[in-house]
């Protein structure tokens, strides 16, 4: 998909005065969150699990080629096939190869939050194939020709009434005519219209959740069934999946997987855990012909060995943004590519560069609860300000704050100078909100007084003001430096 | 980060004295004296000899979020130089503490002669809750206020330092004081730094929710341990037109109300 990401101020104004967008983030504070804080609390070893989730990931990511070969010599050995894709560019040449060699006319896909990334959907419109969303929300959101935004619940932005509308206006050729109130009748509908294209499909593309080196297998976790049906009708099966996506035994991939949907919505586990590995065998009644994993570098490998390693540990569960403040308020489009929330904010300049997507890793307050819910115990502030950090290294950040920024600083590393500007702002700011005891506007401070007064300060500053009292302001004698650094030393600190 | 020891719940009295470098920060120091002089009362109430250094200036938070490695490593020299001689430091500020107890030790951590300085500051920096309960012992204040209040939990104070149960505990021993628990007290209120004033718009929106949430609990007053979302949510509060008060949660242990709360005259002053 096309990246926005650049005009995130324009988006988050266009998000902030969408009633219909505000009405549907309310759903995430009042159903995510206190599902997640219920799962685990009912899983007294919750906290251990993470801590296991983390390590086995930062295993695989020490190891990373090693566990990869494994992964791909086990597929093999099983009858399927893995390619290699170190773009989104080359994702996209394979599988459309792969589908052109099984004549498809119609593609089913399923858990395919990675086929958004490589814009895999365009690309085989384009070539006159018809990709078919099985996700109910991803499923909404081709109908209404819009990116995801959310990577759990991609259509989590969308009113009933807004799917109830997409129903009457795309399923009247089905012979469905009547305007749907309530949402299983919704599903129940979608699910008749989906049938068929399960059927007719010649390909079925799904994602992964994991992929299982010992065995060669991929994981996929749905609540629909759908993934099962995409990959067991059509002749050709072909997996789009992240290289970091593996995991070494099925053993760590249960451990992974106890972690997943509880951290996502709340579910000990989703209603489908499917494990596929391999084509159909001789003599299986089911399954595909042919089995195809594609593994998709697009700029992961690059992350491995920086200080941007530790997002590779991320299962997509979506925890970080059903919990963040700003994701919570403008909604995952206004992040303006894939990835939205905390995890985008670090992801997105990683793949599309931070050129582009600068304003994510800013637009945070590292308010901390994104790391704080994170099953892998992703440092995403940390990374936040790496990102920051790179920016203004390369001289990227604006021109106006860097100079703000810069003034400041020169005060803070000179006490002097900083006592008598800190003396004299006190003074000044206090006499101007005297009156009122408030700043209605503010020079240079807009941003803060169109929505909010300025408290004023109360016209002296604490230093001075203690100092002027005559109370201590002067470090203890050296005695006592020599004394606490004496056991400072003894307790190893 | 204390040893056991420390926290064995003896009552303060029983402890030997302290030498405490008050951390002001730069929002008390320009906007809030007050708090300063509450949390120096507090701390004397609890046997520690009090000290206000007259070199300090800032954190470097914003230069460290900003992303300017090297103006937020000298300003944090600064400060580890001003505050090594104390027995504790102590920050009335849950975002400045958490910045020196675990933010300067990796922007140092490579520094051979900084990086042990900043781990040793690091150990005995606390913030004002946490230190008086968990590191004194205290198990109440001397101090009356008749109101019904709200606590907003500040992120960095929560989520980087575990302040939580300790402004509870204290509160619940002032004479007179009700507390009506803030639906959604973990989320951010918008203030975030630099971010309000670069994203004013998002900003503006969560402390407007934030507001919304606040009045919903009928307090008279509303607490929390940073100035930094005192100042936005005030801020947002007076711009409604709401008389609920606001104030630092340090000024209420001390007992010192008399003042104006936060963003009020003293003529405008007094409660619903």
């Amino acid at each position: 998909m096309e990246a926005t990401s650049h005009r995130f101020k324009d988006n988050v104004h266009e998000a902030l005065g969408d009633a219909n967008l505000q009405a549907s983030l309310a759903k995430i504070r009042s159903g995510f969150v206190p599902k997640r804080a219920a799962a685990a609390a009912a899983l007294p070893e919750f906290e251990t699990l993470r801590d296991q989730a983390r390590d086995i990931k930062n295993h695989v990511l020490g190891h990373l080629d090693i566990y990869l070969e494994r992964f791909a010599e086990a597929v093999e050995a099983r009858g399927g096939k893995v390619h290699w894709a170190e773009t989104a560019a080359d994702a996209r040449r394979i599988i459309l190869d792969l589908a052109r060699a099984g004549n498809a006319r119609t593609i089913t896909k399923s858990k395919s939050m990675v086929t958004e990334e490589i814009a895999l959907n365009d690309a085989l419109e384009k070539a006159g194939i018809e990709p078919i969303e099985t996700d109910l929300g991803e499923y909404i959101i081709q109908l209404a020709k819009e990116p995801p935004s959310h990577i759990i619940a991609p259509a989590i932005h969308k009113t009933k009434e807004q799917v109830a509308e997409l129903f009457l206006r795309h399923h009247g050729r089905y012979g469905k005519t009547e305007r749907l109130t309530e949402p299983t009748d919704m599903v129940r509908e979608a699910r008749e219209v989906l049938r068929q294209k399960y059927l007719d499909a010649d390909v079925g593309i799904t994602g992964a959740n994991f992929l299982v080196a010992e065995t060669g297998s991929i994981i996929l976790v749905t609540n629909e069934g759908n993934a099962d049906l995409t990959l067991s009708l059509p002749k050709r099966h072909i997996v789009l999946a992240g290289i970091e996506k593996l995991v070494p035994t099925l053993e760590d991939a249960s451990t992974m997987l106890r972690v997943l949907a509880r951290s996502a919505t709340g579910q000990e586990f989703s209603s489908y855990t499917t494990l596929v590995t391999g084509p159909k065998r001789e003599g299986d009644l089911d399954g595909p012909e042919e089995f195809h994993v594609v593994l998709l570098d697009n700029g992961r490998s690059g992350m491995v060995g920086t200080e941007f390693q530790d997002m590779l540990r991320c299962i997509r569960c979506g925890a970080c943004m059903n919990h963040c403040p700003v994701y919570g308020t403008v909604g995952g489009h206004a992040y303006g590519w894939v990835y939205p929330g905390p995890m985008g904010a670090v992801l997105t300049p990683a793949l599309i560069g931070v050129e582009e997507a600068g304003h994510l890793p800013n637009a945070s307050t590292f308010c901390g609860r994104c790391e704080q819910v994170c099953p892998v115990r992703i440092p995403l502030p940390r990374m936040m300000r790496a990102w920051r950090t790179r920016e203004f290294e390369r001289h990227l950040s604006p021109a106006s704050q860097r100079w703000g920024l810069g003034v400041w600083a020169w005060f803070a590393k000179r006490p002097r100078a900083y006592r008598l500007v800190a003396r004299t702002a006190a003074a000044l700011l206090g006499r101007m909100g005297r009156s009122q005891g408030r700043l209605k506007r503010l020079p240079l401070a807009g941003g803060w007084t169109r929505v909010r007064d300025m408290p004023a300060p109360e016209g002296r500053s604490f230093v001075a003001a203690w100092k002027a009292d005559g109370r201590p302001t002067e470090a203890p004698g050296a005695a006592t430096a020599r004394r606490h650094r004496g056991s400072a030393k003894e307790q190893g600190r | 980060m204390n040893t056991p020891t420390e926290t064995a719940g003896k009552p303060a009295r029983a402890r030997a004295p302290a030498t405490v470098g008050l951390f002001a920060t730069c929002l008390v120091d320009l906007f809030r004296p007050s708090v300063g002089f509450a949390t120096a009362k507090l701390l004397e109430e609890a046997g520690c000899r009090v000290v206000v250094p007259d070199s300090q200036t800032c954190c470097g938070q914003p230069a460290f979020n900003s992303g300017d490695r090297a103006d937020a490593r000298a300003i944090a020299r600064e400060v580890i130089a001003t505050f090594e001689p104390f027995d504790y430091v102590v920050v009335p500020s849950g975002s400045c503490g958490g910045m020196i107890s675990h933010h300067y030790p990796e922007l140092l951590r490579d520094d051979p002669d900084w990086g042990p300085r900043a781990r040793r500051l690091a150990a005995k920096t606390y913030e004002l809750m946490a230190f008086l309960v968990d590191v004194r012992g205290l198990e109440g204040v001397k101090a009356k206020l008749d109101a019904t209040v709200t606590y907003h939990d500040s992120c960095s104070g929560l989520r980087e330092l575990g302040v939580k149960a300790q402004p509870r505990k204290l509160l619940g021993t002032v004479e007179g004081l009700t507390l009506n628990e803030l639906p959604g007290a973990e989320e951010c209120c918008g203030f975030g730094g630099t971010f309000c004033v670069k994203y004013p718009e998002i900003s503006g929106r969560m402390v407007s929710n934030k507001v919304a949430d606040i009045r919903a609990t009928n307090a008279d007053l509303l607490l929390a341990g940073d100035m930094g979302c005192l100042l936005n949510m005030a801020g947002r509060l007076k711009r409604e037109g709401s008389t609920i008060q606001v104030r630092h949660v340090a000024e209420v242990l001390a007992d010192m109300t008399d003042t104006a709360a936060i963003g009020d005259t003293a003529a405008g002053a007094g409660r619903r």
